[in-house]
Order: C-alpha cells, then structure tokens, then sequence
C-alpha cells in the first residue's frame, strides 16, 4: 500500500481549515428551524405534568377554539386512528427476558413520566401551537411515583403498575464468580467504594426539530429530523408507521451537535410522520429548551458499587463490579445497553487476574436515559479511576505509582492483548502517556506548591487529579454487536467516484453533526488518491444520496466510516492503474502510482493523473475489455475488532475551603488516539469533551424532587458551563497505531469526556485529602464540598 | 403592529403582533435564519444580535422595542465577500464545530472587542460569560478572539 | 417560551406612560429594558393585558449626574452605561462596579437601572448595593412624584413600595468614596448571586443579596463597625436575624455560612 501513500497538500496529518465552516460563519448553513414547507402545521405538545398518572380526561374544547388551530389530538384518538403499527424501538434487548413496557408516541391510558406527550396540537403557527397547547385541560388520577434509582430499588413503587417490579434485567460478565472471591479473600488490600453517576441532560445547543413533509400525491415522504442517524431512522419509521422503507427519505440537514442525544427515535418524529401521511400535509415540531430536559433523553443515571483487590505491593489481584442503572420510563433505543457498553472497561488500563460486572437496569418515572458522550465508558472509567486512587492511598504510595504497578504489559507497549473481561486491545502504551502528562504539567512542581499552600494553611488548597482512560470504540464488528444482542450491525458503507471532470465524489453512510468529516474525508482522500482536497466534495445525511449508512454515535466515523472511504479510494485507484495500463499499453503490474499519477518505471513519458482518466471511464470508448464504465467503487467495512484509545489526563483544581468553592484552574490532556488525520480537529474534540467530563465533576446534575419532578430544567438552572468557568485545555498526544484498521485510526470523539470526570473528581479529593475527604459526590458543588468540610470537623 | 428597523444596512418593516420576540421576527418574518434560538430563559447567547451597536439577546427583545433600531445580524457581519474577521479567526482558529453557537458567539465577541479593543484573556472568558458552546470547550474561540483582536494570549 | 399575547402601547413621554398607567392599573406592565419581564412573559409566569414601553424615553430619565453631594441617575440608565461611566465611577464607584456583576454583558446592554429596582428580585445585583449606599427612588404618577427610601422600597418577594399607577424614574445615592467592595458567589458567572454582598463606606453601609424575601441591610454589622471592631469580628454577625431561602445551590444555614465569609472579605477589601 506504500505507493498509494502520497503527501499532498492538506492530506493526512495536516491541519487543514475546515470545509464546513463558511457557511456556519455566515449564518448560511440550514438547521432544522430553519427550513419550511408551504402549508406547514405545528405540533405543539401536551406534555404530563404529573410523573405517573392515569388520564382521567382530557378537555381540548379551548385549544381548538384558539385561532389558527387545525385539530387537537389525544392520544385514545391517535391509538385509533392507526396512525403506527408498532411502538417506539428499542433495538437492544439485552437480555432474553428483558422487560420492556410498550412506548407510544403519544400515551393513550398512563403517563409514566412528567413530559409524556398525552395530547398534540395542530396549528398554523409556533406562536398559535403554543397557545392551544397551554390550554389542553388534563385531568389525571395519581398513581405512586418511582422518583429515583435508589428507591427503584426498593421495588415498593412500580413504575408501570402492571410490569410488577422495577427491575428490567440483570446482565453479567462475570466468567468465574469463585476465582474472584479467593483473590479477595487472600488479599493484602482492598477498596470497596460506591459512586453515583448523576443523570445529565446532554443539551446539544441546538434543540431538536422535526419537519415531515408528504408528496402532493402520495408516494414518498420527507422527514428532515435533527438526527445523528437518519438511516437508522429510515429503518425505524418503516417499522414504527408500516410505511414502506423504500418511500421514505431522511434528511439530517446541519446538525447542531448530539452527544448521543439526537441518535434516537422519538415520538415527536413518529407524530409527525404518522400526521403529515394522514392529513397530506406537512408537519413540524421545534424542541423548546425547558422541554428538552423531558422530550430528549438524559445520559448517566447509575449507582456503581466497585471494589479492588490487591497485594502487598498494591498490585491489583481482582476487581468486581456491581452497578444499578436508571433506566428511566421507558427503554429508548440503546437505553438497557447503554451502561454495558462500559462493562468490558471497569479494570481500565490495569492488569488483572480476575474480574467479575453485573448490571441490574431498573426502571423509574423519570425521563427515559440513554446515550450520552461516553455511553457507559465514563462511568467506567470513573469507577475504576477513583477506586485507584484510593487503593494508592491504603497501599500508601502515590496515585502515579499505583498506576505503573499496574498498566497492562506494564506500561509497555503492547499490540494485540487479551483483557480481564475477555476483549482483545488493538494496541496501547500507558508508560509514556503518565510520563508525558506528569511532565507538561510540572507535576513535582504542584506537588511542592500543594505542600507550601497545606503547610501555610491557606484557604485555598490545591488539588492534583490523575486519570490514565481506556476506552472502546468504532462500533463496531458486527459480529460482536450480535452476540451482545444488539439489532444492527457496526458497518460502515462508502463510495468514491471520480467525475467526468475529474472533480471526486465521496458518498459517506457517516453523518456528521460537528465532526468535520467534509474535512477529514477529503483528507483521505488527498493523502490515498494524490489530489488537492478541494477537489473532493463529501454527500452525506441523505438518504436518498446516501441511502446506505450506520451513522455517527460511538467515536466511530473515522474507524469505521473513514477506513471505509479509504478502501473505496484504494479499490477506485485499483481500477484506474487497470485503465492506465490500457492506455499506456503495458502490464497494470508495470503501473505505478505516485501523488496521483501513474507512470510505467523507466518511461517517463508516459503518465497521466487519475483525475484525467475520469474522463476516458466517463465516455467508455475506449476501456479494457470487460471494464465497466466510471470510475465508481463502494466499500462496506465491517471491522473485525474495536479500537481502544487511550490517555492520561491531570487536573489541577484550587478549592476555597471557606466556600466550598472548586474551580479549575489547569487541564492537561495527553491523548493517543492511533493515526491522526486532523490534528486541530483532533485537539477541538479533546477540548469540547473535556469540559464536557468537567462538568460533570462539578456543575451539570438533573435533580428531580420526590414528586418526580426536575428542579432545574432551563440553562438558567442546569449549569452548562461558559468559558467564564473553564481553563485553556492544553493538549498533546501520543501515536499508537490500531491493529484493527488499515489506517491505524481510533477514535476521539469522547475521549475527553471518558478521562476528564474521574481526573477532576481526583483532583477535588486530593485537595481535601488532609482533612480525611476522600470521596465526594458528583457534582462537587461549593455547597457538597462545604458540607464535607464540616461534617470532617473544619467547620469555621 | 407595524415595525420599522434598519437590519444589515436595510430598512426594513413587517406587520408583527406585539408580542412577537426580535428573533422570531428576523428568522420568520425577514428570513434571516442564521441568528438561532438555543434556550427559552435568555442564557445561551445563540440569539446575540448587535442593537445599535452593542450586544443583545434577541430572544429577550420584542420586535416593537427595535422600532427605529439599527440591527446587524451574522448575516450583515461580511462585506465585499471577504469575512468580518472575527468570523476569518473563527475559521482559522477552529473555533466552531457543530456552529449552532456561532452567530451569537461571533456576534457576542464583535461586541467584546468593540468595548475592549485589546481584550485579555479573563476579560474574553469573562465577556462571553453567557454564551454557551457544547463542542469546543472555549479554548478555540478565546484564541481566535485573541487573534481577531490583534491580542496576544 | 411564547409570551402570551398582549396589548402594547409605546408611551412618547413620560406623562402617556403615567397616563395609560392609571388607565390600566394592576392589569398593566411598565417594560423598559425588558430583561426583568420578558423572561418571565415567556415562560408565561407573566401575562399582563397591557404593556407600557418607555423604553424608547429620554425625557430625563436617562442619564448619570452630581448633584451637591447626590448622584441622580434616570431610571432608563442601562447598566453598561452605569459600569462605564466616569462620572459614576469617581462619585461613586461602588454602584458602577456593582453594575458590572449583573447578569452578562447583553444584558447589561439593555437592562435597566430602573428596571431592575422595581422588579425587586433579592437576588439581584443592584437592589443591596443601592441599600447599602441609602439611596432614595423618586416615584412618580400622574400628577405628583414622591420620594422613597430604599430601605423602605423593597417590601416583599419581587414586590416594592411602588404603586400600580406610579413609575420608577429616578434613583439618587449619596456621592460615596470610601471604602467599597461587592462580593459576589455563584457558580457561573452569568448566574443570580447565590449569596451577595455590598459594602459602603467602609463598612457603614452593608447589604446582603439573596439572604431573604428581599434585599437586606446587615444592621449588626454596620453597628459592629460603627463600634470599631475588626472585619472578622464584625462579619460574624453578618447573617443574624437573616432567613435565607433553600434551593439547589444551598441552605439556609450554607447561605448563612457564605454571608459571614463573603461579609468579611468584602469588609476586609473596604477597609484596606
């Protein structure tokens, strides 16, 4: 493959300006909002106030009277008139005996969570839709509400009244429970810790949106939805409504981010579909802020009972995982298999004999969870980062050294190695990330000034958190999808195509929302066909152009989707040397290709770029015999194994012990994420997802009251940070290629977010370490933090 | 009732019910789309437009208080086809990736500089206090802020 | 998010204004900025039948000038006009400061001096630094004007001495040069104060945000002061008598905490 490697300008590895910028710099670029049908009605939804109720009755005399309404629906009146064959999909049973409660778009009898839709509106207007819809009157019988995990739990309360117990399934990977017991029992170490993953509202900045538009005359419909996965979607409506795939179109116009929140199938899209096919006319819907917290689904949602067995030496012998996971209402699309795709990750970057995860998943009336950046691999990560730290603080050695005791292959580089749970890790080298990391930060240097500022007693204490991450990406080898019963494949498809002019095509079944993939495709390509990138146009988020695709969710376009497009620039390349060496008359074996021409050795005078031969496989006069004409090839890559990016991260928080105040005052991130095709693209993921995982630590909490109520569902409550709160997130990298693809590429896209939480959390507990805090809940809010301090006995 | 306002150099009027918010009135009723709506409680910024000159949240405005006003949206930030250049140092600096964000932050950090020619860096961390980006963790756009306004780090 | 709809009427003076005032009372909503009363006309926690803009008013209400030994600012003073102004910063630089707290710098674009007093949120900004200063509202209706001491103005949760037919056009506080500092805690920068504190005059003015239904004056503070007693003495009562609300950034008894600490630094800045 080494000829076909080139160096172009703006080709793998540089760090080429983006492509999708102009039009979002100007204001050009069409989101969801932005895009209107003639003769449009809005949706405006009658959402539950109550978390668990049956509807006793329900007044819609008011609201259509309100002018420019078109019609008032129940959801009794949407069950009858047939407007969906089946429920919403969950496409993840998890288990053979999973529970899983039927979830309408609309809910025709129950309510099971404060935000169910019971009721739509038709209006001619935003403004009218909101009118009538405030003034829907609903009448509701009560019933007991599950308002949390812990009391899920409990299983006294039932979230569905009929179902007879919370729990919806137990999953284990735990391959020998007895081994596990008797490391245990022989250990000269242990930790048992329990850690809580609050649930988080993902908040995209842009809010979801749906317009569902029919033909005139019947045939195909149109649904531009928001979406991170608008194939997956095509499938979806197809079983939902039993309208037939093939006349269906999705367009995921500009994507205002996702982080998981936009990958699923929701009422909103089925109403508007179902609807628009019903009356004949289009049908939108735009996701208000306030009500984002209840029509989105919200990510983490976990109690995590985690505990460490070691030697003498702090070597770890075993680690045994249990965790409870919210649910929520109803099972989501990945809702049951979110949690588990961070099962295969709780012994981290750490070498151990035994390990032992089970997940019970539990439902509440609360919002339905699901994926959100990371999908179960921070909470991982979390679990076993914390853990680790305090296993250095019973072994009494520092948080550096308890990791290099225990990396896998011993901080060696390592390709192609057996884990705990079963996985093989394409390849890694923990070693010189904590080398690396501890340099850039001066890490002695804080260790002096924390003591300096503990001896003086100063206010305000400093803390150092470590975290060396693993994680697992480019979902994914179909094969391993199916064997966790996971309903589709990992796949990826490509097409690349030279036109008549020369100019490429690069059809993409990945669909960005914020990625660069325009960029990055075009990159590869460059690098893999010699060509200005320029010249390179990348279609994607269509169904119609791209009518085959498994989307972007998992820190897997690049893996998966990019090598794709690669093997589809190799195999196009393939047949343009087959071209050429017609042309030129010689043996394709003779033809060489370098920075995008071919050439026969030792005549020079003989060469012509791919770009021309567009042309000649365009007009066909001339071909090989039995050549077919253009010069279009399509890939569909199915990995065969994951891709495990990893990193060290340390934070650096300053706590003001007298408020409980934490900010954080310096991030480094040492990222190794294989192969990089943009290293500013790369750079801006890690940044995004490292405030993203500091938020976590310390701002974002969806609290909800006993009443299932949440407290704090606007961004004037819910604390996304501003770059008021944040420091520059310094980043530099190490590069170990992946076993698992041909371009060595990983993954990045939630990289930060699955090493941050647990480094700054590290780090807020090492500042208050003296005072005997060792752990301290999610979000580390002054108020928590103060508590802490007082109840150690610092009370002033 | 009628407004009138000079929106990116133009004078333009529509007839709007009193309560329609300045966003929904340059998005829907004049087609400017490029300002964006991202919360319902004034504390995002995508909606930040200039009025008269000086940031404001057009979500928090009624288009009758623009009555008379001078209104420059992303759209009216280029000229001559060449970018403003804040919004070349947004591109340059890999400042945006999803750009749902952007208009409002573009249009927030013209302001900043504006108020704040040489800006350092608390007082541009501190100038787009509520605007709000998922993707970037600001670490990008403080550059190209700083790059835009001539400033060193 | 949609406000409900409404009647509006823009007043071309002060007197329309009052006029319509008096037309329509309680059913009535004076908008000036507008950054108190659209957010909560868009959630609909608001639906006046009327709305009064003077928003578009000059006629004296704008503006920031020394008088003897008063400051006058005109109730349509926006806060970056107060954070900006050299007249404001050299008579009284506490307010300016003050000013430059609230909210985000689009809101203080357009926000209102005025405006923001007459919505008499006690977490607001500048409602305890206007306490703290013993400052005077001058109210007016149609047909007279009457001064108002704002330790009497702020009477209830979002409620004040104001009548439904009188306007808030003009907040006079003392030219004040000594000692000052505002503390402010939140978590987030563009946030509502979780626990505020103004201090003027080296400690003979101090008022408390968000420690109660509305602003408060830390009177056993100023007293210990008064009496000459250090900072951290001083501040230790800075809570008494105070009954915090609870929400999910603290309680009554962290509120508390955070008054007493924050009291004291402010004390300690005012008096260095």
């Amino acid at each position: 493959m080494t000829d076909t490697m080139a160096r172009p300008e703006g080709g793998i590895g540089a760090r080429l300006p983006r492509k999708e910028d102009a039009e979002l710099v100007t204001g050009e670029a069409r989101f969801i909002d932005d895009i209107h049908a003639p003769g449009e009605l809005w949706m405006g939804m009658v959402r539950s106030t109550m978390a668990h109720a049956r509807i006793t009755s329900i007044d819609t005399e008011a609201a259509a009277s309100v002018p420019g309404v078109h019609s008032v629906l129940t959801g009794a009146q949407l069950a009858d008139m047939g407007l969906w064959v089946a429920p919403l999909p969950c496409a993840w049973p998890v288990t053979d005996d999973m529970l899983n409660p039927p979830h309408w778009p609309v809910t025709p009898d129950v309510a099971h969570h404060v935000g169910d839709i019971v009721a739509v509106v038709l209006a001619d207007s935003r403004y009218n839709a909101a009118d009538a819809a405030d003034m829907v009157v609903v009448d509701y019988e009560p019933l007991g509400v599950v308002a949390s995990l812990e009391q899920a739990r409990e299983d006294q309360i039932h979230a569905h009244e009929d179902l007879g117990t919370n729990k919806a399934y137990t999953w284990a990977l735990d391959p020998d429970p007895e081994g596990t017991q008797a490391a245990f029992d022989a250990a000269a170490h242990t930790v048992s810790a329990h850690f809580v993953q609050q649930r988080l509202i993902p908040a995209p900045m842009e809010p979801r949106g749906v317009l569902a538009v029919p033909a005139p005359h019947g045939g195909e419909l149109t649904l531009y939805s928001a979406t991170q996965v608008p194939h997956v979607l095509r499938v979806m409506v197809a079983a939902t409504t039993g309208l037939p795939e093939q006349t269906i179109r999705i367009i995921a116009p500009s994507v205002g981010g996702g982080f998981g929140a936009k990958l699923n199938i929701n009422p909103d899209e089925m109403l508007a579909v179902g609807l628009a096919n019903h009356l004949g006319l289009p049908v939108r819907w735009t996701e208000s802020r306030s009500e984002a917290a209840a029509s989105t689904h919200q990510g983490r949602g976990q109690l995590q009972h985690i505990e460490l067995a070691a030697d003498e030496n702090g070597k770890l012998t075993a680690v045994r995982v249990k965790i409870d996971a919210d649910m929520g209402a109803y099972m989501m699309l990945i809702t049951p298999g979110t949690p588990l795709l961070g099962s295969f990750l709780y012994h981290g970057v750490y070498d151990t004999p035994h390990f032992g995860f089970t997940c019970d998943g539990w439902f509440t009336n609360l919002t339905p969870t699901d994926a959100y950046r990371g999908a179960g691999r921070p909470e991982a990560s979390y679990a076993i980062e914390r853990a680790m730290d305090l296993l250095a603080l019973e072994v009494g050695i520092g948080p550096d050294e308890i990791r290099r005791r225990n990396y896998l292959a011993g901080g060696e580089a390592f390709e192609n190695l057996e884990s705990a749970a079963g996985l093989v890790f394409d390849s890694g080298h923990y070693g010189p990330s904590l080398d690396k990391a501890m340099e850039i930060v001066g890490y002695d240097d804080l260790r002096a000034e924390q003591a300096r500022r503990r001896d003086a007693g100063e206010t305000k204490q400093l803390g150092i958190g470590l975290c060396t991450y693993v994680e697992i990406c480019g979902l994914a080898p179909s094969r391993a999808l199916g064997g966790l019963k996971y309903g589709a494949g990992g796949w990826e498809h490509a097409t690349v195509r030279i036109l008549p002019t020369g100019k490429i095509e690069v059809v993409s079944g990945s669909t960005p929302h914020g990625q660069g993939h325009e960029t990055t495709w075009s990159q590869i390509i460059a690098t893999k066909m010699g060509v200005d990138p320029a010249d390179v146009t990348v279609l994607h988020s269509d169904t119609a152009l791209s009518p085959l695709g498994m989307d972007t969710y998992g820190s897997r376009s690049l893996a998966v989707g990019g090598v794709a497009i690669a093997m589809a620039a190799d195999k196009v390349i393939d047949k343009a040397r087959h071209l050429a060496a017609h042309q030129f008359e010689a043996s394709p074996d003779d033809v060489q290709f370098e920075n995008g021409s071919f050439s026969v050795a030792g005549t020079p005078a003989k060469s012509v770029h791919i770009q021309e031969l567009g042309f000649a496989a365009f007009t066909a006069h001339d071909l090989p015999d039995g050549m077919e004409p253009n010069l279009s090839e399509q890939v569909t890559f199915d990995p065969t194994n994951f891709a495990f990016p990893f990193g060290t991260h340390v934070a650096v928080v300053e706590v003001d012990e007298e408020t409980g105040q934490v900010d954080l005052i310096r991030y480094v991130a040492v990222d190794d994420c294989g192969t990089q095709v943009n290293p500013q693209i790369v750079e801006g993921q890690v940044h995004g997802g490292v405030v993203q995982g500091a938020a976590q630590a310390l701002f974002e909490h969806a609290i909800y009251d006993e009443n299932g109520q949440l407290t704090n569902p606007s961004l004037l409550d819910y604390l996304v940070p501003s770059a008021a709160e944040v420091p520059t997130i310094e980043t530099d990298f190490t590069v170990t290629p992946s076993t698992s693809n041909p371009l060595g590429v990983k993954g990045v896209g939630e990289a930060g977010t699955i090493g941050s939480a647990a480094a700054v959390m590290n780090a807020v507990c090492d500042a208050l370490s003296p005072r005997g805090i060792h752990d301290l809940e999610m979000p580390a809010t002054p108020w928590r933090v103060r508590r802490a301090i007082e109840q150690a006995g610092g009370g002033s | 009732m009628q407004v009138s306002a000079t929106v990116n150099g133009q004078q333009r009027s529509a007839d709007v019910e009193p309560r329609m918010l300045l966003v929904h009135f340059l998005r829907d009723s004049l087609g400017l789309t490029g300002t964006n709506v991202g919360c319902d409680t004034s504390s995002c910024g995508a909606c930040t437009v200039l009025v008269d000159g000086r940031s404001a949240k057009s979500c928090t405005m009624l288009a009758v208080q623009a009555e008379g006003a001078e209104i420059t949206t992303i759209e009216g930030l280029a000229s001559n086809g060449e970018l403003h250049p804040m919004q070349q140092a947004f591109h340059d600096c890999h400042a945006l990736q999803c750009g749902y964000c952007t208009p409002g932050m573009i249009m927030a950090s013209v302001s900043l500089v504006d108020e704040y020619p040489n800006p350092t860096e608390a007082q541009i961390r501190e100038g787009l206090e509520a605007n709000l980006c998922r993707c970037t963790g600001y670490t990008n756009i403080v550059k190209a802020v700083q790059v835009a306004s001539g400033g060193g780090s | 998010m949609i406000p409900a709809a409404f009647d509006y009427i823009r007043a071309d003076s002060a007197e329309a204004a009052l006029a319509a005032l008096t037309d329509h009372g309680d059913d009535a909503k004076l908008l000036a900025g507008g950054h108190s009363l659209i957010p909560l006309l868009k959630l609909r926690l608001a639906a006046p039948g009327v709305i009064i803009d003077v928003g578009g008013l000059d006629d004296g209400l704008r503006g920031i000038s020394v008088d003897g030994g008063q400051v006058r600012i005109g109730a349509l003073t926006r806060h970056s006009e107060l954070e900006h102004s050299d007249v404001l910063r050299e008579s009284c630089p506490l307010l300016a400061h003050t000013a430059s707290l609230v909210g985000d710098p689009a809101v203080r674009h357009r926000g209102t001096i005025g405006g923001s007093l007459a919505h008499a949120d006690p977490a607001s900004d500048l409602p305890a630094a206007v306490l703290a200063l013993g400052g005077t509202l001058v109210a007016r209706r149609k047909g007279g004007e009457r001064e108002i001491a704002a330790a009497d103005f702020f009477t209830g949760f979002l409620e004040s001495a104001l009548g439904p037919d009188e306007m808030l056009t003009e907040i006079r506080v003392p030219v004040s040069t000594g000692g000052w500092a505002h503390e402010k805690f939140n978590r987030r920068a563009q946030d509502w104060a979780i626990v505020g504190v103004a201090v003027a005059e080296g400690g003979r003015g101090v008022a408390l945000v968000n420690m109660g239904s509305t602003p408060v004056r830390a009177a056993a503070v100023e007293q210990a002061i008064a009496d000459g007693a250090s900072p951290a003495d001083a501040a230790a009562s800075a809570a008494d008598g105070t009954s915090p609300p609870t929400d999910n950034n603290g309680d009554g008894p962290y509120r508390q905490h955070l008054a007493r600490v924050l009291t004291r630094r402010a004390l300690e800045q005012a008096t260095s």
